[in-house]
């Protein structure tokens, strides 16, 4: 049973996956995945614990190259250009291919420096106060930090902290922004904020996020991708496969898969 | 109630197995001797301490600014100012030595190297760690003094502060790497991705982030280093010889705490003598040095691990 899933969209797309597969070491994480996000949308990936979600969106902006013995195959091209072409520098595929990780992971300085940072190193230099202040704007957290862009960011609370991280990814001005579970250690409120928030920043930039939370992928995304494990052969190994991937009004109402309806149905993973 | 009862039984303290009693004793025992043999120590020194500022050729003032340290000569002088200065003018040549190399390979080490490259790099730093420091000393003294120092630097003697201090930097280097290569890997690894994730690149996440997140455990291994180049004595005896007068060129001999230290012990000055007292003022001087740079470290070291709890 090999899934070949492909959404037809009049839309322009930003990425397109073809076979692609990731293996760490000689273990096969996940594969046959083939894929075209849209451009200005927001994609969720969806799946049981261990398919290969994070995985497979560390591929898009290279994060993978920093993990020892993560293997890549197959091809992903961003707006037409080969991402694992050997003369890609991974590092400028990250200044448009931003960020945002599961646990919020502000740097140890001020809140401001946590956006500066980036801004520096992409030499966005020019207006730096301005650049700042929109940035924290755009995440929804620039009045509640706006008279003490001075304090450490380790101090604002854990929402904060994650859409103190938001900012600091969409400051450098990328056009796709990576969320691997970015509310999973959110209360529901902080959660609510974020999602707003990808509501907005969606006009501006592609969004593709991992959750384990279906609500906030039927409630906030555009499409879906839902993931599950084949255990091989000799059963010792799961491998990660696309079972579906479809627009969320679609997937979440009448699932092409007998697989996907289980799962979102909450009878299965 | 039964219940109640039975749950009450299997809550209730087991009776202790002499066993363990015994176990208990002796580990408690253990740590009350090592503070016993400490006290014992610092009071060993300030008595006889007490005992060299009693002879009234010795005052608090010649202590501290005599510019000589003579103390088995026939009128002698007791200026511990030559010691200090010597002691604090090797361990900072070794200090420059040391911070820079120690800190480049921890950096290297935590965000360069390779597993592999680490696991071959970091055995052999422990090797350098555990040379005696007597072959550090004669190191110095037959080898960097004839073949380096002497070579570039004219008018330099056999015994130098520098051919010392560069010595002792080597043999520092392996406690800075270590200690910082430690402080940067306790730096979360999250920082790292979070700043590669911008499109920063290897050297500026290493420089900007990680750098500056681990920086009170670095500053902690250089305080540690310090605190070691001031209490190192053996190769500041062999190579750094002992010229008794406050002296600050570089080229030529000079003589620490710890090497005078060793001078009198070995020399002939008979017990109970002042020259013999002046030993435990010079202990408890040193003592008091590291001492300071120790709670430095500790302090420091503490301050870093409450940032990441
Ligand atoms: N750095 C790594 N080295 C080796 N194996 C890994 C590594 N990261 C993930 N894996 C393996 O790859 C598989 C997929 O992991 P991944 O983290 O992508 O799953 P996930 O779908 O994100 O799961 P979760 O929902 O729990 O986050 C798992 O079997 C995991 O053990
Ligand atoms: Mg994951």
């Amino acid at each position: 049973m090999e899934t070949k899933e492909t959404v037809q969209v009049n839309n322009e797309s930003v990425f397109n996956v073809t076979d692609l597969s990731v293996s760490y070491g000689d273990f096969v994480a996940i594969k046959n995945v083939n894929m075209d996000i849209t451009k200005n949308k927001i994609t969720a990936f969806i799946g049981p614990s261990g398919c290969g979600k994070s995985t497979l969106i560390r591929t898009f902006n290279r994060m993978n190259d920093l993990i020892l013995g993560a293997k890549v195959n197959g091809t992903i091209t961003y707006q037409g250009v080969d991402l694992y072409d050997k003369m890609v520098d991974p590092v400028q595929v990250r200044r448009r291919i931003g960020m945002v990780f599961q646990k919020p992971n502000p740097f140890p300085k001020t809140i401001k420096e946590n956006i500066t940072f980036g801004l520096k190193v992409n030499n966005m230099t020019d207006n730096i106060d301005d650049r700042v202040e929109k940035a924290l704007t755009q995440a929804a957290l620039w009045d509640e930090v706006k008279d003490d862009l001075d304090k450490n960011a380790l101090e604002l609370s854990g929402g904060q902290q994650q859409r103190l991280c938001i900012a600091r990814t969409i400051a450098v001005e990328p056009d796709t922004i990576l969320m691997d579970e970015p509310c999973s250690a959110l209360d529901p409120v902080a959660t609510k904020k974020i999602e707003d928030l990808m509501q907005e920043l969606v006009k501006e930039f592609s969004i593709l996020i991992v959750t384990h939370n279906m609500q906030q992928a039927s409630r906030s995304s555009d499409y879906c991708a839902f993931f599950t494990t084949k255990t091989s052969d000799d059963g010792k190994r799961r491998t990660g496969e696309l079972v579906e991937f479809n627009e969320t009004s679609v997937m979440f109402t009448t699932p092409d898969k007998e697989l996907t309806e289980q799962y979102i149905s909450g009878r299965f993973g | 109630m039964e219940n109640v009862n039975n749950l009450r039984n299997q809550l209730t303290k087991t009776i202790t197995r002499p066993i363990e009693k015994i176990v208990k004793l002796f580990i408690t025992a253990s740590a009350f001797g090592a503070i016993l043999v400490s006290i014992s120590i610092i009071f060993t020194l300030l008595t006889e301490a007490i005992n060299f500022f009693q002879d009234p050729a010795v005052t608090f003032k010649g202590y501290f600014t005599a510019t000589r340290w003579t103390p088995t000569f026939q009128n002698p002088e007791y200026g511990v100012i030559v010691l200090i200065s010597s002691t604090l003018y090797i361990a900072v040549i070794a200090c420059l030595i040391s911070f820079p190399l120690g800190l480049f390979s921890a950096i290297y080490l935590s965000e360069f190297a390779t597993k592999r490259t680490r696991k071959v790099i970091k055995p052999v730093l422990e090797v350098l760690a555990g040379v005696p420091t007597v072959v550090f000393g004669y190191f110095a003294l037959n080898w960097i003094t004839p073949n380096i120092i002497q070579r570039f630097i004219p008018g330099t003697g056999v015994f130098n502060a520098l051919s010392a201090g560069i010595a002792v930097g080597i043999m520092i280097i392996p406690t800075v790497a270590s200690i910082s290569d430690d402080a940067l890997n306790a730096v979360p690894n999250s920082l790292r991705n979070g700043s590669l994730a911008l499109g920063a690149t290897r050297r500026i996440t290493s420089l900007k982030i990680m750098f500056p997140a681990a920086l009170s455990g670095i500053i902690a291994s250089f305080i540690l280093g310090f605190s070691r180049a001031i209490g190192e004595t053996m190769i500041v005896t062999i190579a750094g010889g002992q010229y008794p007068e406050l002296n600050l060129d570089p080229r030529s001999a000079m003589y620490t705490i710890t090497s005078s230290i060793v001078n009198v012990s070995l020399g002939d000055t008979p017990h109970g003598t002042t020259a013999y007292n002046a030993l435990f003022a010079l202990g408890i001087t040193l003592f008091i040095m590291t001492f300071i740079l120790n709670i430095g470290s500790d302090y420091v070291a503490r301050k870093y691990r409450k940032e990441y709890e």
